[in-house]
Order: C-alpha cells, then sequence, then structure tokens
C-alpha cells in the first residue's frame, strides 16, 4: 500500500501536513509530498478537502489464511498456579470465539498440574492444549518458544492471545518472529471483524497520548497481549465440559540458551498494587519521600495500597514497584485516589478503568479532574489526613 | 544574547549547564543545610573533563583557556556557588605550577589536578595578612635540601579537602616585598595540618580551613620558580584567576534573575501576577542589563586574556569588581521580588543572597580592586600625551 | 567484549501535546531524544567494556537526524556508531525493524552481547528484543536489572519477574533487554562530546546488510496502523466544594454509599 497525492487536485493548503501525526507530509511547491515516515494511518485522507490524497492498494501475496481458524490464549502459570490473566483472557477470547463462531482453545504449558487445566475449562476454554513436562515446568524462553511456535504450526489457530506479563512479554514477542507474523503488544481493547476475520487491535502509543488500532491482515495468526486487569476474569462455572488434551514434547527441540538458578520473591502486601482494591497514590505534589508518610497513613486507614506516580518514583521518594501508568503497573481497583498527580496521559493509561476516582490537587486546573469521578481542589496536606483522621474516627465509632 | 561561541565553547557550556541542572541543583539545599563537602559532584566535574579546561594538553588537560573556563564556572554557578568555588579554586591552586613550575613540578602535579583526581588550594591569607598581603608572617628557612615551614594561613578554600596546595612564604624577612617565595606542598606531609572548618554566612558547602606548619619540611624542588617571586607569582596568579570569581558573580546572578521572573510570573497579588506591575519590571529590567554588561564585559576581558597582553591586572579587577558588586545587588533585589518567601530557607533566594557577599570579598577585596584599577590608570594616563589617542 | 547498543531516536513524548481540533499530535517544537530506556542500555554498555574490556557500538535504524542520536551516545563513552537508513526501511513495524536490525548485527561479526533498552516511548511495545533475539537465535532475557558476572560462556544475571526476581545462566552470545534498575547512566564527557562531533558515522543501507527486500519496510511489516485516535476521559466529574472538613466529610459518605468502604 502506498499513500499518493493527486497533483492536479492538490492545493498545498497544508491542512494534511498539520494533521499528520508522523510529520510525513512536506508542502513543497505547492503540492504535498509524502515522506519516508509515513506511516498510512490515513489521518490526511480525512481531512482533505480536495479529496487529493488516497490509498492504492498494492496486491500482497497472501496465503491461504482462510484454513486458520480458533481462538487461542496462552494460560500463563508461575509455580504451578494459573496466573489470574488467564481467566481474563478466556472471558475476552470467548467473546471473539463466538463472534467467529470457532472455538476457544487454552495453551498450558507445564508440569503434572492437570487441575489447573481444568480450571481452564471451568472458565470458558473449549479445550485446553496441555503440554506436559518437567522442561517446562519454571518459565524457560526458549523452551516455551518452541513448543508454543510449534503447537500454533501444526494447528493453525488465526488469533492468539497471552497476558502481557514479564513471562508474555519476554517469549510471545520470540513466537511471533519465528512464525513471521504480526504481534500488538499492550492491547486495551479487542473486537473483531467476522466478514473479513480480522482482529482489531487496540493499545496506546506516544506514552499514552493516542491510541491506535492494529490490524494484521495478511499473516496468520494474529498476535496480541494484554495487561492484567484491562480485562475482567470470567466467571468460573464447574458444569462447563471442554475437551483436555494433554501430551508430551513428542521430540520437539528446546535448545535452551538459558537456565534459571534462584527464583526470589518480593512481594509486600503494600507493594501489590495490581491486586488491590483501594489505591491511595502520591505524585509530585506529595514534595518528598517523607511526606508519603502521609498517603501511607490514609491507604492504611483505608485497608488499600501505595501508588505513585513516575514523577514520584524518579525523585525517588518511593520505588519503582508503587509506579502506575504506561511504564509502571496497569491498575483497576474499585477506588483510585491521586494526590498531587497532575494526570498526565501516561499515568491515567495506568488507573482510568478504576472504578470511582478521587482527585486532590492545588491546581483546578489539572487534567487529572477530567478523569475523576469526584475531584477537591485544595491542599492534599490538609485533605488527606483530614480523611485518615476522619476514616479512623468512624472506625473507632463502629466498634 | 549570543555571544557567537565557538562550537567547543558551546559544548562546555551546554555540558556544564546540564551538570548544574541535573546534579547540583536538585542537592544544594541539602548541602548548604549540611555544611556538606560536595565531592559526588566533584567527581562528576571530574568525568566530564572540566577540571583540565585550562591545563594544556601535554600534562593532561583540555587545551583550553580562560574564556572556556570562564563559561564552564558561569554555568555551574547558576546553580550553585558554593560548588562552583571548589571547582575554581582548584584552578587557583593550579595556576602558580602551570605558569612557574618547571617541567618536573608539572609533570608530577598538572596530570592529577587535570584529571580532578586530586582537588588544588592556594594559601596566601594569614590572620594578619589579608589586603596587606605583604604583612604575611609565615616563614620557609633552607635547611639543606629542604625547605621548613613554620606559620598559619587562614581562610584558605578546599583547605583540607585538597591534595596539593600552592603556599606562600617569606623566606627573607629583610627583603620585604621581594622576600616572599612560592611552595608546593603535599597534604599528609609530616608538620602539615588542618584547623578546624569555618562556620561562614554563605558558601556553606565549600571547604575553608586554617592551613598550620609546624616545623613542616619540605624537599627543595618544591620550590616554585626562584626565591623572592613570592608575590610576584601570587599577584599573577590573581590576575589570572580574577575573571573566575566574576564568572561566579555573573551564573549567580543569572540563577537569581532566573528564580525571580519565574516567581513574578506567578505570584498573583490583587488579582494580576506581580510582574505586571512597573516596579517589580523596572527592578528585574535593571538586574538583568546589569548582569548581562557584566557577562558581556567578562567574555571581552577573558578573550583579552587569552590572547596574552603583557599587563591584565586593570581589566582583570574590573571585572571582577563589576560582576560581583552585581551580583550582590541583583540578588538582594530577587529576594525582595520574592517578598516573604524570598526570605524562607525553603526557597533558594536567601542562600543565593547569603553567597553572593564572599564574591565582594575574596580574592582581594573590591577595595583593593579599585586600588589597583587607579593605580594602573594613574600609570596609563602618564604615559598618554594627546587626548583622544588610541 | 563486543557490545552492541541498539537505541532509537524518538520524540519526547512526556512534552506531546494533543491538537484538540484534529486530534493530532502537536509535533512542532517537540523535541527528539534518545529513547530513556536506551540511556540505561548504552551505559551498561560501557559498564561491560570497563570491566571486562571490549568495545561498544551503537546502532540506530532511523532517518538521517537520528544520527545525532548516535552521538550523545558516543559522547557518553560508546566507541563507535553505526546508523542504519534506507528509504526501504520506512514504515516498518517491531517486526520488520527486528529483522533488519538483525541483518546489521550479523554484520559485526563476532558479538559478545547486543542490548537494548525495555522499551521505546513511542511504540511502547517493548518487542524489538526479543524478537532480535529470535532472528539470530542467541540466547535471550528481558528485563535485566542486575549483569553478576560473566563466567564460562554465560552471563549471570537478575531477570525482573511480576512478583521478583530469577537468577539467570544465559549462553552467550545474547540479547538481553535492561530496565533502569540496572544502573544510573552517566553524563557525557567533553572529550566524549568532541570525539562524537569528529566522528565519522557510516551509513548502512538495505544493500549493505544484505537485506531481503520482502522483509524490511512496509512489505515486511504484518501489523498496520488501521486508525489513530485520542483517548477520551470521561467522568461524572464532580467537584466537591466547600471547607476542608466540609469536602473531606462529603467524600467519606460518597464512598460508603457506593460501598467501597
Amino acid at each position: 500500500m502506498a499513500l499518493l497525492v493527486c497533483k492536479e487536485k492538490c492545493t498545498g493548503c497544508g491542512v494534511c501536513a498539520q494533521t499528520c501525526p508522523f510529520d510525513a507530509i512536506d508542502i513543497v511547491n505547492g503540492t504535498a509530498v509524502i515522506k519516508a515516515s509515513c506511516n498510512l494511518c490515513g489521518a490526511c485522507i480525512e481531512v482533505c478537502e480536495f479529496e487529493a490524497l488516497q490509498m492504492e492498494q498494492i496486491e500482497a501475496p497472501v496465503s491461504d489464511l482462510s484454513t486458520y481458524r480458533g481462538v487461542w490464549i496462552f494460560a500463563e502459570q508461575r509455580g504451578g498456579v494459573l496466573s489470574s490473566v488467564a481467566m481474563e483472557l478466556l472471558n475476552e477470547g470467548r467473546k471473539l470465539a463466538d463472534r467467529l463462531g470457532v472455538s476457544l482453545s487454552a495453551v498450558l504449558l507445564g508440569h503434572e498440574i492437570s487441575a489447573q487445566a481444568s480450571i481452564l475449562v471451568a472458565h470458558g476454554a473449549d479445550r485446553v492444549l496441555f503440554v506436559d513436562d518437567p522442561a517446562l515446568k519454571d518459565f524457560n524462553d526458549d523452551a516455551y518458544t518452541a513448543v508454543l511456535a510449534d503447537l500454533i504450526r501444526k494447528e493453525r489457530p488465526e488469533i492468539v492471545l497471552s497476558g502481557a506479563t514479564a513471562i508474555g512479554r519476554s517469549f510471545i514477542p520470540k513466537v511471533a518472529a519465528r512464525l513471521g507474523t504480526g504481534l500488538t503488544a499492550d492491547c486495551t481493547a479487542l473486537d473483531v471483524d467476522p466478514g473479513k476475520r480480522l482482529l482489531l487491535q487496540t493499545r496506546p502509543a506516544w506514552g499514552g497520548n493516542i491510541l491506535a488500532t492494529i490490524l494484521c491482515p495478511s499473516r496468520r495468526p494474529q498476535m496480541a497481549t494484554v495487561r492484567h486487569k484491562v480485562f475482567k476474569r470470567a466467571d468460573q462455572d464447574e458444569r462447563r465440559k471442554g475437551e483436555i488434551e494433554r501430551r508430551g514434547l513428542n521430540g520437539i527441540s528446546l535448545d535452551l540458551k538459558s537456565q534459571v538458578i534462584r527464583t526470589v520473591e518480593e512481594i509486600e502486601n503494600t507493594v501489590n498494587i495490581t491486586e488491590a482494591d483501594i489505591i491511595v497514590s502520591g505524585g509530585r505534589g506529595v514534595a518528598s519521600k517523607e511526606n508519603f508518610a502521609v498517603i501511607e497513613d490514609l491507604a492504611r486507614a483505608l485497608g488499600g495500597a501505595v501508588g505513585a506516580s513516575r514523577g514520584a518514583v524518579d525523585a525517588e521518594w518511593i520505588s519503582y514497584a508503587h509506579q502506575v501508568g504506561q511504564t509502571g503497573k496497569t491498575v483497576c481497583p474499585k477506588l483510585y485516589i491521586a494526590c498531587g498527580i497532575s494526570g498526565a496521559v501516561q499515568h491515567l493509561a495506568g488507573m482510568q478503568s478504576s472504578e470511582v476516582i478521587v482527585a486532590v490537587n492545588k491546581d483546578p486546573d489539572a487534567p487529572i479532574f477530567k478523569a475523576a469521578t469526584y475531584g477537591i481542589v485544595g491542599d492534599l496536606f490538609e485533605i488527606v489526613p483530614l480523611m485518615t483522621r476522619r476514616l479512623k474516627e468512624m472506625l473507632e465509632g463502629t466498634k | 544574547m549570543d555571544y557567537l561561541l565557538t562550537e567547543e565553547q558551546l559544548m562546555i557550556r551546554d555540558l556544564a549547564a546540564q551538570i548544574a541542572r541535573e546534579k547540583i541543583l536538585p542537592v544544594r539545599a541539602e548541602l548548604d543545610e549540611k555544611e556538606e563537602f560536595p565531592w559526588e559532584i566533584v567527581r562528576v566535574m571530574a568525568d566530564a573533563d572540566l577540571f583540565g579546561l585550562y591545563i594544556p594538553e601535554e600534562y593532561g588537560g583540555m587545551g583550553m583557556n580562560s574564556l572556556e573556563n570562564c563559561i564552564a564556572i558561569e554555568q555551574l554557578s547558576r546553580a550553585c556557588i558554593a560548588v562552583s568555588v571548589t571547582f575554581a579554586a582548584s584552578g587557583l591552586g593550579a595556576y602558580p605550577i602551570l605558569i612557574f613550575g618547571n617541567e618536573d613540578q608539572k609533570k608530577k602535579y598538572l596530570p592529577r589536578i587535570a584529571k580532578g583526581q586530586s582537588l588544588a588550594a592556594f594559601g596566601l591569607t594569614e590572620p594578619n595578612a589579608g589586603s596587606d598581603a605583604g604583612g604575611i608572617q609565615t616563614t620557609a628557612v633552607k635547611d639543606g635540601n629542604s625547605y621548613i615551614l613554620n606559620g598559619t594561613k587562614q581562610w584558605i578554600t578546599n583547605g583540607g579537602e585538597a591534595e596539593i596546595y600552592t603556599i606562600i612564604a617569606m623566606t627573607d624577612k629583610t627583603r620585604g616585598a621581594r622576600g616572599a617565595s612560592a611552595f608546593i606542598l603535599e597534604k599528609g606531609t609530616p608538620g602539615f595540618k588542618f584547623g578546624k572548618k569555618e562556620k561562614k554566612m554563605g558558601i556553606r558547602a565549600s571547604a575553608t580551613r586554617e592551613l598550620i606548619f609546624e616545623d613542616c619540611r619540605i624537599p627543595a624542588e618544591n620550590l616554585l620558580s626562584k626565591e623572592g617571586m613570592g608575590f610576584i607569582l601570587a599577584m599573577k596568579t590573581l590576575d589570572k584567576t580574577r575573571p573566575g570569581i566574576a564568572a561566579q558573580g555573573v551564573g549567580l546572578a543569572q540563577g537569581a534573575i532566573d528564580e525571580a521572573i519565574a516567581y513574578a510570573r506567578t505570584r498573583i497579588q490583587f488579582g494580576k501576577p506581580i510582574i505586571s506591575q512597573q516596579a517589580i519590571q523596572h527592578m528585574i529590567a535593571d538586574m538583568v542589563t546589569q548582569t548581562e554588561a557584566a557577562r558581556a564585559l567578562l567574555y571581552a576581558v577573558c578573550k583579552y586574556m587569552d590572547s596574552n597582553p603583557k599587563n591584565i591586572s586593570k581589566e582583570s579587577a574590573m571585572i571582577k569588581l563589576f560582576a560581583t558588586d552585581t551580583a550582590m545587588k541583583v540578588t538582594t533585589d530577587a529576594v525582595q521580588i520574592m517578598g516573604g518567601y524570598g526570605y524562607m530557607r525553603d526557597y533558594p533566594l536567601e542562600k543565593m543572597m547569603r553567597d553572593a557577599k564572599i564574591l565582594q570579598i575574596y580574592e582581594g577585596t573590591n577595595q583593593i580592586q579599585r586600588n589597583v584599577i587607579g593605580l594602573e590608570l594613574i600609570k596609563e594616563y602618564a604615559g598618554k600625551k594627546e587626548k583622544i589617542s588610541v | 567484549m563486543n557490545i552492541v547498543v541498539c537505541i532509537k531516536q524518538v520524540p519526547d513524548v512526556s512534552d506531546v501535546r494533543i491538537n484538540p481540533e484534529t486530534h493530532t499530535l502537536i509535533r512542532e517544537g517537540v523535541p527528539s531524544i534518545i529513547n530513556p530506556f536506551d540511556m540505561y542500555a548504552i551505559e551498561e554498555g560501557i559498564r561491560l567494556r570497563e570491566r571486562f574490556g571490549g568495545k561498544v557500538t551503537v546502532l540506530t535504524m532511523g532517518p538521517p537526524q537520528a544520527e545525532a542520536a548516535l552521538r550523545d551516545a558516543v559522547s557518553m563513552g560508546a566507541d563507535d556508531a553505526v546508523l542504519l537508513s534506507d528509504r526501504a526501511f520506512a514504515g516498518s513495524d517491531t517486526l520488520a525493524t527486528s529483522y533488519t536490525l538483525s541483518m546489521a548485527i550479523r554484520k559485526f561479526g563476532s558479538l559478545d552481547v547486543v542490548i537494548c533498552g525495555k522499551q521505546a516511548i513511542d511504540g511502547d511495545t517493548a518487542q524489538v528484543g526479543p524478537e532480535i533475539s529470535e532472528n539470530l537465535q542467541w540466547g535471550f532475557a528481558a528485563y535485566v536489572r542486575k549483569i553478576e558476572d560473566i563466567a564460562d560462556g554465560n552471563l549471570r544475571l537478575e531477570r525482573l519477574m511480576d512478583d521478583g526476581y530469577d537468577i539467570l545462566n544465559v549462553r552467550l552470545p545474547a540479547v538481553i533487554t535492561v530496565v533502569k534498575e540496572i544502573n544510573r547512566p552517566r553524563l557525557p564527557s567533553l572529550k566524549g562530546k568532541m570525539q562524537a562531533k569528529k566522528m565519522a558515522i557510516p551509513v548502512w543501507t538495505a544493500e549493505q546488510i544484505g537485506a531481503d527486500p520482502e522483509r524490511v519496510g512496509l512489505k515486511g511489516s504484518p501489523t498496520k496502523v488501521w486508525k489513530i485516535f485520542t483517548p477520551e476521559f470521561k467522568r461524572k466529574g464532580e467537584r466537591i466544594e466547600g471547607e476542608p472538613r466540609a469536602q473531606v466529610d462529603r467524600l467519606i459518605s460518597e464512598i460508603r454509599r457506593l460501598g467501597i468502604v
């Protein structure tokens, strides 16, 4: 495909150049010229009053994609226990599979964890492909890549979804590269075009400033990763029936190039913000490491976790494990209280799906107020301790 | 204003500004509060190759000159002059070796200073000899292959932290001004001790200590140049380094201006930002004009100095005088613009005003500078026969 | 050790604003910087060289102005730089980009480590690092937060996981992506800046790296951008007014009413 300028129609008005998000159009001698950085997004075509821009379709060789059928999800497990993201993927995967009229399968790699396979069926998998081998007990880039790629080559699913977790982001790109297919990471929304059997993959880019919908029209499978808590978990229904196919490596060559020597867990209650139902978050407005105690006190009073904006983490007032946002964690608690956080798009990208968002900020024009359910313009050093005190009083009162 | 600096000068300016912004600014208040020597920042400046700007390449330096050195000092000073004086004073200790040292001395000491491995310091002032430098009483007595030093130096910047010291001592009291000599001395030499660290009004992160010599024996080859050259060496050194102090003044004034204007734009009183008040605009206009004038004179003096004229005492004194008086006035006015907030320790301006004072005092008080200028002018005009001669 | 660090020149997205009418990015005046995560990669490469000896080369695929990013990396202490630039590379997605970078990496001859930053702040995909390792069939570790040692042809390192970290032995040659925790990038030095200014930086084209034209640029990119739009954050947006005491009371009563507390 290429973007073409019809020189007769182009007036050199420059609206396309201004609109282009990739700075790919120059006006030279009164005519639009498309530069190498053009990404074919088509934003310019929409704004051209003179219809001087159009997409030229170049026929690309397409092998018979229609033989690829089925929606797969990669069911991640750690220490023999399924990660919650697997159930979230089953929920979304079910919707996609139903609209495409195909089955939903879960791929489980591990050793002696058949019970986990049953859990996947209870959450909606029509079929579980369980590859059972000691070599797959713990995550290994090379082993998991080899096995999943081999399964996909043999079974030919049209869509493969995976969690954008440390494991997913490590080996799923390798699978995509091995298969020579497209992968879209960190999707925040998925949809299908059942007629064309296309997966519409929507994800943030430019630090969360824009959303892009990506397609993978001419390769299969269409692969996407999704962050934890972007989708809700599927319901568990023990009455659901599904096939569990347990198999071995069957001669797949693993070619292991790395080996885990030791695993170290570092979970603290206040740190595991991705699981928390209530999060109190501090930003640049907190002004110092010592002042974060104010945030921690409120979190404790509410029984919640402590979060932070990138600004607070960069200033070294709190550790990176608490960072919420585009380059931190995605959270979706019932209640998110943002204190002294301006509400840059990158931060919102990490917490905007919270049920109730409360913003406390001195600046009445802070963008966070546009995203908040309740906003208080005020000094967080007044409001937050007051909240903590009132909550404690109430808890005393009810005892 | 664009001074049409060369690409290399711009590189130095940008690098020093980056260090000021990323490394000095975040910690300046804490360093001042704790009176803590900025060793981490010294390491950053050393890694950036700044310590050797004015030292020739053959001794491990960058082979540049006063203008480049002053550009670096100016940018560092925008963040904190306690840090920039640590940097500049090392130059003050190194210049005597650079100008008057023999090949062996230069090879021995300059590379360490150029790499920022060892800081240097300069010891002239004594309890009874400040402006009257001729009144120093520290003695250096020849004894075989050594000299034995006895006496005290006062208020030495980098004292105790530096490893290399250039000291002026009397070798022959009977010869008056021709009776002093200069020596190189290393920390750790037996008989060389340090007094307590001084508690100062400003530049509190800079280390200021007494140097104490008690029968301190140093090898004869540590004598710089010849006996009797001490005061000449000191004067020539100070001529060279005064622009560095001026650069501190220009940078400090600029830092104060930037803070004051930022404040004046956001401080709303009577329904509008105070910068819309003429009174504030007039103050800022004067502050900026004087600072720009100081900067322009500084760069001009540096360029002139780097062309190696015979005598630069007058110009050197002029820029030290003008830039430091400007810094004091600008920082005081900046505090005034910031009002109550300017007085509070939570904000950077009160420190800038406290810091500024020393600039008018050290490296020759501004009164001495005026003396120097006056005397130079007398000599200069004595030689002129016509009016409007070029 | 022969080390290649892959970097990307990106617009400073924290500076980027959206035009409220056209919903597109306002790019004027947005400075170009080295992708912040790549700074940690460059620093780690230099530290490895300081520890084990060898050479650090920075590599980037981009338009001609990406050269400035390479020079910045040299001013930090990288020894050499190569710019991969060709019209044929335009429109590359991560698959095409990683293929192109891999072909260039092959051209370097014997290498020990390729280091990438965790993700680029414009694309945010974090895919290029792992895809390069797949192309080269080298050992791989993502999200490295510490390199402990090199012994017996292996890199021993700490890899960040969601709930802690793993200690891994990865066979050399290896590709790694690094996270911020790994180091603190140094400032450039004056000597570095001068060397960077003088350095002749070769430009490699698709032909020079022997790239298959079907696998680079638009042709080699299975994913296509179909649509771009601005996210909308719409909420009920009630401002709670009044004295702090009243505001807090109202807020607490609301969250109690909603059953959260």
